[in-house]
């Protein structure tokens, strides 16, 4: 039987604003079925959001939902997380709003490995203001922006969250919806700050400026990019050049999650102050 | 039995921000205002509260808001640059309707300016910092006492209003030490939010009843799953282009403030009601032009003061009322006219109005402002 998206979802808000054969729909669609998997109830969920394409989503989902200004998605949820430490908290957001405005929070969020779970819909490009090019659009290609070609370097997403200290690192693809269920799952069920990347496709802003308009083309071009993680393992980096390994990436159960240490210190702080007031016996 | 603390500004603001009920403060290190968040940092963990320095002011803005959607009372602290950087979600609290408070310990000039000095430039900004039609609580209180009891108000007005509120400090008050008797709970009132009775399918989180204002919250995870966006919204929480319903909304949010004035208004007069000299100061200039005021009665010149406690809203009516009685009125402040401009605005009248202004970090002496009134007498 097929899948029913309909409980997790405001089915009175549909139709949603994205173009047709936009890739946040696999995405979305891929986060429901993996909270479903997991069994939490919608009222312990919080899904909070920036500004742009993406960061429309928690608007569709039946949870407690917070759609905040631009790249800053994750201060707020940091600000959730820490007051509710109980419940679960998900960022979602696209390329340009997590690392271009909103990086530092980024690197921050996964220095701390506070236990917030971060998906990042890459499509290369902002989209809702009308296709610029964003810190992940390839170089040497086209943007709004960039009429004579993209002259600058970009980030490797994954890497950058790596470096920065998230403890769970992931990469998926909108062409492989079963992978990409798996990883944001995994993600989610991680405790600590979780990264999952999810290439996808803006055809209508990305592809329309290079040569891939068509939504099955570009998703078809992002999939010939990608290389499982278990093949990659045996390629060279020649091999590997402008490839995009899938996969779980990278994962470290050991370093000591944000909150449980807020609550050891919260510990600390009242025997030491306790002992300060006590009155002393005679 | 009452209690007398020898504490700085800053610390008040901490003391008095946790008898409020206050349980979470971001922060980003900021002189003159970093010592409200290291004595946050102490004491929140003792008060089962939670205490984080963030990346960067607007981190430890969107932090605040994201925490009091979660149903805990939050604040945060800045100065000058950093208040500058908070503006946007501080707007973004005006529309989602989210009650926080943010003390800025104002600093001397513009852009880096004078840290370590005061100023009160920021009156302006504190009104219209962020974009957009939006409406505004900020409190200037000038003595220490009066500091803690009106960031209790704080707390208590964006509580019951669901508005972010602006304590507007300077250096000079946080920094300073003064002796006083730490204000008992006998002596205020803490204000919660209002929740919700409706069950869950029923409840519109931007829904008023006939007649009034103020919409019921809800807090993140008691089942009510709400949406809160900065798009405008109608009363379900989700985005409209509707122009009606928008103009609706964004009336009613002004409406909250300009509706209640009654409440919200504060102000200290000093032998205004025989006064030919009204001076108006407000926060720690307002201290060297009580002097001021005392002095020139001594001398026989019937002086009075005006002190708006509530700066923003500007008390019009009542500077209008005594406006109407006075000779000239003699504006006090630690910027280049920002005041004043509220002044003329609600005396409407065309009595002498004068500003005593000065910037460059140093008070607004008494014997200044002395000078100002003799020379308008």
């Amino acid at each position: 039987m097929a899948f029913d998206y309909a409980p997790y979802m405001r089915m009175s808000k549909l139709p949603h604003l994205w173009c047709p054969g936009c890739g946040i729909g696999i995405v979305v669609k891929s986060l429901i079925r993996a909270i479903d998997r997991l069994g939490w109830s919608k009222d312990d969920i919080a899904v909070v959001s920036g500004i742009g394409c993406t960061s429309r989503a928690p608007g569709y989902l039946d949870m407690n939902t917070l759609h905040t200004t631009h790249g800053r998605a994750i201060s707020f949820a940091t600000g959730i997380k820490l007051v509710r430490p109980d419940k679960h908290v998900i960022v979602i957001a696209g390329d340009g709003d997590m690392v271009a405005i909103g990086g530092n929070h980024f690197i921050h969020a996964c220095r701390r490995n506070i236990d917030i779970t971060c998906i990042i819909n890459n499509n290369n490009i902002y989209g809702m203001t009308g296709g610029q090019y964003s810190p992940t659009t390839p170089h040497g290609a086209k943007a709004a922006t960039a009429p004579w070609g993209n002259m600058e370097p970009c980030f490797d997403l994954t890497k950058l969250a790596m470096g920065a200290g998230a403890t769970y690192v992931a990469r998926g693809q909108v062409g492989n919806g079963v992978q990409l269920e798996r990883l944001i799952r995994d993600g989610l069920d991680h405790h600590g700050f979780a990264v999952i990347e999810a290439l996808s496709n803006c055809h209508t802003q990305f592809g329309r400026r290079n040569k891939l308009p068509d939504p099955m083309q570009l998703i078809k071009h992002i999939q010939d990019k990608t290389v499982p993680k278990s093949k990659a393992e045996k390629m060279d980096s020649a091999e590997l050049a402008g490839k995009f390994v899938v996969g779980e990436l990278f994962r470290d159960t050991d370093r000591p999650e944000f909150c449980d240490e807020y609550a050891k210190l919260q510990q600390r702080a009242q025997a030491a102050s306790k002992k300060k007031t006590a009155v002393p016996v005679a | 039995m009452a209690k007398a603390v020898f504490w700085t500004g800053n610390e008040v603001c901490a003391e008095a921000a946790i008898a409020a009920g206050c349980r979470f403060f971001a922060g980003y290190p900021i002189t003159p205002s970093s010592e409200i968040a290291a004595v946050m940092a102490q004491r929140l963990p003792e008060e089962s509260g939670t205490f984080i320095q963030m990346e960067d002011e607007i981190a430890a803005m969107g932090a605040i808001i994201g925490a009091s959607l979660a149903g805990v009372k939050s604040m945060t602290a800045t100065s000058g640059p950093g208040f500058s950087l908070k503006q946007e979600n501080i707007g973004f609290a005006c529309m989602v309707e989210a009650p926080c408070v943010v003390v800025n310990v104002q600093r001397g000039g513009p852009s880096t300016g004078l840290p370590t000095h005061p100023g009160q430039s920021d009156l302006m900004q504190t009104r219209w910092g962020t974009h957009g039609d939006h409406t505004t609580i900020a409190l200037a209180p000038a003595y220490l006492r009066e500091l803690y009891l009106e960031m209790i108000r704080a707390f208590n007005l964006s509580e019951k209003f669901r508005v972010p509120v602006i304590v507007l400090i300077d250096e000079i008050l946080g920094h300073m030490s003064e002796c006083f008797e730490a204000p008992t709970p006998n002596e205020y009132t803490v204000i919660n939010r209002v929740k919700p009775t409706c069950p869950p399918e029923k409840y519109n989180p931007y829904e008023v009843q006939d007649g009034e204002l103020v919409p019921t919250m809800a807090s993140y995870f008691e089942g009510y799953r709400f949406h809160a966006t900065g798009l405008n919204h109608d009363k379900t929480g989700f985005p409209t282009t509707h122009p009606i319903v928008c103009h609706q909304d964004e009336v009613r949010q002004l409406a909250k403030v300009s509706h209640n004035r009654a409440e919200i208004d504060s102000w200290e007069e000093v032998m205004v009601e025989d006064a030919e000299i009204l001076v108006v100061s407000f926060g720690s200039t307002a201290r060297g032009a009580h002097s001021a005021v005392l002095e020139m009665r001594k001398q026989g010149v019937r002086a009075g003061l005006f002190r708006p406690i509530t700066v923003w809203p500007f008390p019009d009516e009542e500077v209008r009322r005594l406006a109407r009685k006075t000779k000239a009125i003699v504006v006090a402040e630690m910027n280049l006219g920002q005041m004043i401009l509220e002044v003329e605005r609600a005396a409407h009248s065309d009595i002498k109005i004068v500003g005593c202004q000065k910037v460059g970090g140093v008070p607004v002496e008494p014997y200044e402002i002395v000078a100002k009134i003799r020379e308008v007498a």
